[in-house]
């Protein structure tokens, strides 16, 4: 998902470099306040592991990369304000020193794979683990929350690449958001075995109680819903933006016309109902792939019961 | 006892972090600011620019073959990260050139692209990943980004080194594993090298700071 140079125009640029720089800054200055000491060592682990893990990438159409994000399985292990600082940490690593994501594009890319996908990923994980309790359903919340976060922040950067024109909105959304939904399957499993595999080894290494302060939750998810109106929704939204509307008023409508890249109409309800399908389907996997790890937790707590 | 100071300044960091050390730097009497400076006009300039300025993006080219010869960079890397990076570039000119977009056409976003991560990738050979934590701070970044970049280096190592140890263990129990390629088992292997790794993360955060690292 690493948009290179001269892909994004100055506008998108800007406006994506000051959404992540207020993100980094406020995910900073909480980690700064309340990660004790003795945790710090394992934002560097946690940038280690994702960085070796963002080896391995294959070229998307649209000029990006498809890979793990690993943004949702740091969230869930350390917490979401560290997983956005883990995660700006190996993309800038990245981005000067083995050119993986531009320098001019750095910012895009902070804000899609280390706001977006943390942001998602520990609000999702939050969400379900309210709804199914115990491991089976942490584990499923991780695996969910890996799926979300990686559609997210595709969906966030399709976004800014049909915003930039360098590709349409047409070909960007479909090509990058399919092929992500398909990538999340693998991220959502990856992070939920290796979620477990943590969990089993070291449960005090896992910060279950702060995953996501619902205090912070509504500065991280206010600076999502702003990239969201942004960046997404001037092509998804089937009604006519207010950018639009001006120009309808002004009656420049038709010159402008020519210039606006295709809008939500051509694809009808079919999109959305794929997207909610998606969203089932990968549901239905997550849940599945914790009945089959956590096998034995139902007769465990019995027999903890009867003694 | 070469290591210890009395009486002088020495640097906060520990020796894995000195930029220089063991490796040959080219163009080491540049200060790494300086190269990130000249990096940055080098990409931002040819990101912003229309490709009428034909002369710009030939130039910087020239420029940058210029200073890998003068530098003496291995080539053969250089190249292979630059062939498998192409097809990022390929893919998005492809994609410009096949849909009418709105943007630049896809003979600019193909310049543009190969100029940039030529740029970065001749900055990135003249530069040691151990500058990059110092250059940070001196450019007034916060403290806590900074640690987890310079952990971030030298955990890279500890992972290598447990996940070696790790194999070697598995060998010597003369271990088969049932099939080739098993999700489980590959998935509680990195569970492990994360458990086994943060323990001597810890240990190397704590000597470091002793020894003064903030």
């Amino acid at each position: 998902m690493h948009i290179p140079d001269g892909f994004v125009d100055v506008k998108t640029a800007i406006a994506a470099s000051a959404l992540a720089v207020v993100g980094l800054g406020y995910a900073l200055n909480q980690v700064r306040r309340e990660l004790p000491a003795r945790r710090v060592p394992l934002l560097g682990l946690g940038a280690a592991f994702v960085f070796a893990a963002q080896m391995v990438n294959f070229p998307v159409i649209g000029g990006t990369s498809g890979h793990l994000v690993g943004g949702a399985l740091i969230a869930a292990l350390l917490g979401a304000p560290a997983a956005v600082v883990v995660i700006s940490t190996v993309l800038i690593a990245q981005c000067f020193l083995f050119a993986d994501g531009g320098v001019t594009a750095l910012g895009v890319n902070i804000f899609n794979m280390a706001v977006v996908a943390p942001v998602v990923g520990a609000g999702v994980y939050k969400g379900v683990c309210r709804l199914l309790s115990g491991r089976r359903g942490q584990v499923a919340a991780v695996a969910f929350a890996g799926w979300c976060s990686t559609v997210a922040a595709s969906l966030a950067c399709a976004g800014q690449l049909a915003w930039s024109g360098t590709v349409g909105w047409a070909v960007a959304f479909p090509v990058m958001t399919g092929v992500h939904m398909l990538i999340g399957i693998g991220e959502g499993a990856i992070s939920a075995l290796v979620f477990y595999a943590v969990v089993k080894a070291r449960p005090e290494l896992v910060n279950n109680t702060q995953a996501l302060p619902t205090r912070s939750f509504v500065g991280y998810g206010l600076l999502v819903v702003v990239g969201v109106a942004l960046f997404v929704a001037p092509f998804a939204c089937p009604w006519p933006d207010g950018l639009e509307s001006v120009a309808a008023k002004l009656g420049f409508e038709q010159a402008a016309k020519q210039s606006t890249i295709s809008p939500m109409k051509d694809f009808g309800v079919a999109t959305p109902l794929a997207g909610v399908v998606g969203a089932l389907v990968a549901f239905g996997l997550a849940v599945f792939l914790s009945r089959l790890l956590v096998k034995n937790e139902l007769t465990s707590t019995k027999t903890n019961a009867a003694t | 006892m070469s290591g210890i100071h009395f009486g002088q300044h020495h640097t906060p960091y520990a020796p894995e972090f000195r930029p220089t050390a063991g490796v040959r730097v080219p163009f080491a009497w540049l200060a790494p600011e300086w190269k990130l400076a000249v990096m940055l006009t080098l990409v931002v300039v040819t990101a912003v620019m229309p490709l009428t300025w034909w002369w710009w993006h030939g130039g910087a080219g020239i420029f940058l073959v210029g200073v890998a010869v003068a530098g003496r960079i291995a080539l053969k890397p250089l190249l292979w990260r630059v062939l498998w990076l192409l097809p990022f570039v390929a893919g998005a000119a492809l994609a410009a050139a096949w849909h009418g977009s709105t943007g630049p056409g896809w003979p600019t976003v193909a310049a543009r692209g190969g100029v940039c991560l030529l740029t970065v990738l001749v900055f990135a050979a003249v530069t040691p990943f151990g500058a990059l934590p110092g250059v940070l701070r001196r450019l007034g970044v916060p403290a806590l980004l900074v640690t987890t970049m310079a952990l971030m280096h030298r955990y890279l190592f500890v992972l290598v080194d447990e996940s070696d140890r790790m194999r070697r263990a598995r060998t010597c129990r003369t271990f088969v594993p049932k099939r080739r390629f098993s999700w489980g088992l590959n998935a509680e292997v990195i569970g492990r090298l994360f458990v086994r790794a943060s323990e001597r993360a810890e240990r190397i955060y704590l000597a470091m700071c002793a020894r003064g690292w903030k």
